[in-house]
């Protein structure tokens, strides 16, 4: 079990439960706003972006190879931009904090 | 070869060179052939626009079948983004159950009908009439409309085995035209109504603008619907372990439909024109020239997809382009993603096997290369999966 909490644009704070699947589905299921996930999770359509609180990348780990090209050419992407479709949900992931990019 | 198998016809020029040319009425283009050029220059409007004069970005040129700007795609950044914030929404409606639930009633018809006449010719008696209905959905108009488009045929641009025709593109600027009237004079809750209400820049949309709109979703969901649609029936009735494996196996659907739209690669290209002297590939491109973005090209470079020539049916890690990439992304996309996905879910549950008849390709002229995009025709027998 893991707890996920997500700021969307408008500042609302989230805070979710899960124990597997990936935290872009979880999003998408509690229709967290700015989570699209349009692909169902492939890494085709990059409609999923979160900023990971910084001090929670230790938790999530770098952007693999492929998402980092996605995220390359996204205006708003930075050091701690992740396509949460690529985040599987486990307990190491509990308490992270990811800001909605869109 | 396979019946249903859609060769590369770009492999060779994509790796010995990267790009390929094409005449298209005396206005070249060169053909960007790999993942991450067609992503990069996708991205870069600023280099390669789509703001040119009307249906130029379009391969085969359409400069001289319209005047009408399409909207939000003949347009670039930042006007773009505040036109693409206005249809979007409105785009984003299959996401709704209750648009899906409607979509999936349509579609469980055509195949109980289909199944009831045993044969039928895929691209004429089921693609087209399916997406010609299910559009009834996406721009909220009834149903009986379906009825008048699917009258144009597969093409709005063109006429059977013909290029451009512009006197069938009238025929839809007619109709879209009279239909915007119509919306003038009586207001209800379809796309037509709803754009001549939206505010762009602190005023209306002008009936100009609300047509750009209405041409691109005309245009642009009509033979790449067709195209994914008939192909991936062809696909199922080839390989019956897939359509057993989509029947044991529901939640890949989504990943399944993700593959077929990078393999099946419906919209081969866009065009953009080139704003200053550059280089792609080590290759001189001038201003005011063309290049192409190769989709279908970028959906099998190997040095991105592993087997990229094989329908990996749950394939996981999968950034295909089926959908054009950056700012121009496909608009239509969660309508097409969720039209592919109830069709496998909904002939995985009452087709037992598909047989092909006869059939004719349907290749595309690139010059350079041939591309097989689909079918002409192609009967189907689908037998029915008794419970």
């Amino acid at each position: 079990m893991a707890k996920i909490t997500f700021i969307t644009s408008a500042n609302e704070t989230i805070t979710l439960e899960g124990t597997e699947g990936s935290v872009m589905a979880l999003a998408v299921e509690n229709g967290v706003r700015g989570i699209d996930g349009d692909c169902g999770g492939v890494c085709s359509c990059a409609t999923c972006h979160v900023h990971v609180a910084p001090d929670d990348m230790d938790k999530t780990g770098v952007a693999s190879e492929i998402e980092s090209d996605m995220l390359e050419l996204d205006d708003n992407a930075d050091e701690y931009s992740r396509l949460c479709c690529q985040l599987e949900i486990s307990d190491a992931l509990d308490g992270v904090v990811l800001t909605v990019a869109k | 070869m396979k019946k249903s198998e859609l060769p590369d016809p770009f492999e060779k020029a994509r790796s010995a060179k990267g790009y390929g040319e094409m005449n298209d009425q005396n206005d070249p283009v060169t053909m960007l052939l790999r993942h991450k050029d067609v992503r990069k220059s996708a991205h870069n409007w600023k280099t390669f626009t789509s703001a040119a004069i009307p249906g130029r970005i379009v391969v085969p040129s359409e400069v001289n079948i319209r005047d009408t700007r399409q909207i939000p795609f003949e347009v670039d950044p930042p006007v773009h983004g505040a036109y693409r914030a206005i249809v979007e929404p409105w785009f984003k409606r299959p996401l709704q159950p209750d648009y899906q639930k409607k979509l999936a009633s349509q579609i469980s018809a055509i195949i109980d009908e289909t199944l009831e006449k045993g044969v039928v010719e895929v691209v004429n008696d089921f693609a087209l009439p399916l997406q010609s209905r299910a559009l009834t959905l996406l721009l909220n108009t009834p149903f009986h409309e379906s009825k008048t488009w699917i009258s144009w045929g597969t093409h709005v641009f063109r006429s059977e085995g013909e290029a451009l025709d512009g006197d069938k593109a009238n025929i839809l600027y007619d109709y879209i035209d009279a239909q915007i009237d119509r919306a003038i004079k009586n207001p209800g809750e379809d796309m037509y109504s709803v754009l001549l209400s939206s505010e762009f820049e602190g005023r209306k949309l002008t009936k100009e603008e609300v047509k750009g709109v209405m041409v691109l979703t005309f245009a642009g969901g009509r033979d790449t619907v067709i195209n994914a649609v008939t192909n991936a029936i062809a696909y199922l009735a080839e390989h019956p372990e897939s359509l057993e494996r989509l029947r044991n196996e529901p939640e890949i659907t989504g990943k399944t439909v993700e593959e077929m739209i990078r393999y099946f690669s419906p919209l081969t290209h866009m065009g953009r024109v080139v704003t200053e002297d550059t280089h792609v590939c080590e290759h001189a491109v001038k201003v005011d020239s063309r290049i192409s973005l190769c989709w279908a090209s970028a959906n099998r470079d190997a040095s991105v997809f592993e087997n990229p020539n094989e329908i990996v049916l749950d394939r996981k890690i999968n950034p295909h382009v089926g959908f054009g990439f950056s700012h121009h992304n496909c608009l239509g996309a969660s309508h097409a993603r969720q039209l592919m996905k109830i069709l496998l879910n909904t002939l995985a549950g009452k087709v037992a096997s598909f047989e092909i008849q006869d059939y004719q390709e349907n290749i595309e002229d690139l010059n350079e290369f041939q591309r097989k995009v689909g079918y002409n025709h192609i009967n189907v027998k689908f037998n029915p999966l008794n419970k």
